[in-house]
């Protein structure tokens, strides 16, 4: 037996509902009798998509004015609650906009959150989240107590999306309130980090590097042999940290999680830090000095050897191929 | 201008994490010092009060047995004082939990014109709490912020997005969230070292506080299954000897890749 009524805070990027959340109305869908989706904002483009998804009904704030949805979407969803339609579960994505309007609703409703987790599964009325823990080695379950509705945060990738062929969901107006001072932070301009090539989390080949390139000008190794593979390069995130690439090429637990057919470790050791985000990968190559280095164990390939030497050989094998 | 700085003191992150067996929880239990992540909210405090032209940063932390020599490493790179709640009835608390006590103890310390947090933790990563404090606090708040200056009563962020980042300004007083690298954490001094020592320090339990410790048991949430992750084959692993790219071309041919 599922549950009755299910949540999810969805997104829209560009004007598109965006994989996570297709990933986790997908899932709902499994999980409940009944879906509906939340965004902060206008709903008109994506409701037909989230509706496709399983969603029977989109809640919408309407337009946020800028504002971060955090306390705004909180507020409407507590709104709500109140007025008598409160769900059994409310599945977030683990991303900035889900860990903020989660963990404000947490407060207003006085429940606990479970985030960071990958699978969900529901006994009779108990909901059991899994989360992996020591760089995804060991996976804990654990189960809400006490009343709903229980808040749950999902990562990336943890389920695939798959349309239930449905039509387009209802819009219903679910507006915040006046939320006084504190719905005061407004984003004032945006700043896009052009990158060239598939994007990151998308990729079928991704060549990351880390703190074994030595210095942030070998780090064109890596984009060199990103773009020789039609792939997208990433980073760890000692060298984000480093200032040598922007943080939207952070592959790892508080950056991207990747799953491509093919991921390349070129100087990283593997902290749990990265390998949380990269190792759902189908083949992994991993190239690092140190024998003992962490990432070996997850290596399909591994080459104990400095990365100076063997990069550049790769890179002209390949191109001398075409 | 008056700053509070949210810190955690966690197991040395270069020792391996274990679960307490009875409980499921982090075991934590050890020595314990000043998460790395922390280091950048009380660096940027500290320059934020200096180009205010004045002011105080004080610290909050939660911790079991005391343990407070994380803190004296905040209060050695400059901090003034601190409030510390240990309580053994706040052990195994949830991040609500946590985000209560540490809401109660910025007011004990009369609240202030800016709290700063780190995103997560290294050891627990919930990153949930400074939110939920925020919420907690009646705060606007602006999460996962690489840049922060303070013009007047109003704060100028640059926010980490998927993409790049978003410019946001907060009135003030408000929360903000800071990531790691977001500025240079300077090394305590040998002076600042010897002042830490005597920098007041206010030891607190939950119910001086006024918060109701629910810990593990009262939580919302029981750990039903701790299971090992499926392990990924082994792979072969070669010594470089000049020639081991050809290996690799291989293996993309293989896989047909290439």
């Amino acid at each position: 037996m599922g549950l009755n009524n299910i949540w999810v805070f969805a997104q829209a990027a560009n004007g598109s509902a965006t994989s996570a959340t297709l990933e986790l109305l997908t899932k709902a869908r499994e999980l409940g009798a009944t879906v509906s989706a939340w965004v902060g904002g206008d709903a008109s483009s994506i409701a037909g998509t989230l509706g496709e998804y399983g969603a029977t009904k989109v809640y919408a704030t309407g337009d946020l004015g800028g504002a971060l949805p955090g306390v705004a979407v909180s507020s409407a969803m507590k709104a709500a609650i109140d007025g008598g339609d409160a769900p059994d579960l409310i599945m977030f994505p683990q991303n900035y906009e889900g860990r903020d309007v989660m963990a404000r609703l947490s407060v207003k409703l006085d429940r606990t959150v479970l985030t960071n987790n990958i699978d969900c599964s529901v006994d009779g009325g108990t909901v059991t989240v899994t989360t992996p823990v020591f760089g995804g080695n060991t996976l804990v379950s654990t189960s809400f107590s006490g009343a709903a509705p229980y808040l749950a945060a999902f990562r990336p990738k943890s389920f695939a999306a798959e349309s239930a062929g449905g039509g387009a969901a209802e819009v219903v107006a679910a507006p915040s309130g006046d939320l006084g001072s504190t719905g005061g932070a407004v984003v004032t301009s945006v700043h896009v980090e052009e990158s060239t090539g598939p994007k990151l989390d998308e990729a079928d080949i991704v060549v990351s590097g880390g703190r074994g390139l030595g210095e942030a000008e070998k780090y064109a190794m890596v984009s060199d042999l990103a773009k020789l593979l039609k792939g997208a390069a990433g980073a760890s995130r000692a060298i984000v940290d480093a200032g040598w690439v922007p943080y939207s090429m952070q592959v790892g637990q508080t950056g991207k999680v990747v799953k491509p057919n093919v991921y390349i470790a070129a100087g990283i050791s593997g902290a749990t830090q990265h390998m949380v985000g990269m190792k759902g990968s189908k083949n992994i190559i991993a190239i690092n000095k140190d024998a003992e280095a962490p990432i070996f164990g997850v290596a399909d390939l591994g080459i104990v050897g400095d990365v100076h030497k063997v990069l550049p050989k790769l890179i002209d094998a390949l191109r001398a191929r075409g | 201008m008056k700053v509070i700085v949210c810190v955690k003191q966690i197991p040395d992150p270069a020792l391996p994490g274990e679960l307490d067996a009875a409980t499921n929880t982090l075991k934590r239990d050890g020595k314990l010092i000043l998460d790395e992540s922390d280091s950048y909210g009380v660096e940027m405090a500290l320059q934020l009060v200096d180009a205010a032209g004045g002011g105080e940063v004080a610290l909050v932390s939660m911790a079991p047995n005391n343990e407070m020599s994380g803190l004296r490493t905040a209060l050695a790179m400059g901090a003034a004082e601190g409030v510390l709640v240990s309580d053994p009835a706040l052990s195994g608390s949830d991040a609500l939990t946590t985000a209560k006590v540490l809401a109660a103890a910025v007011q004990r310390l009369g609240g202030a014109d800016l709290v700063l947090a780190g995103t997560e933790s290294s050891d627990g990563y919930t990153g949930t709490v400074p939110e939920q404090m925020a919420e907690l606090l009646g705060l606007p708040s602006v999460t996962f912020a690489k840049k922060v200056t303070v013009d007047g009563a109003t704060l100028k962020v640059d926010r980490q997005t998927e993409a790049g980042y978003d410019e946001v300004t907060c009135p003030l007083p408000a929360l903000v969230s800071v990531t790691a690298g977001v500025v240079e954490p300077r090394y305590p001094s040998f002076k600042g070292i010897m002042a830490a020592k005597s920098k007041p320090v206010d030891t607190v339990t939950a119910a001086d506080l006024g918060v109701t410790a629910v810990g593990w048991a009262g939580s919302g949430q029981a750990v039903a299954s701790v299971a090992q992750a499926p392990a990924r084959e082994a792979g072969t692993i070669i010594e470089d000897d000049g020639e081991a790219f050809g290996k690799i071309v291989e293996f993309l041919e293989t896989i047909k890749v290439i």
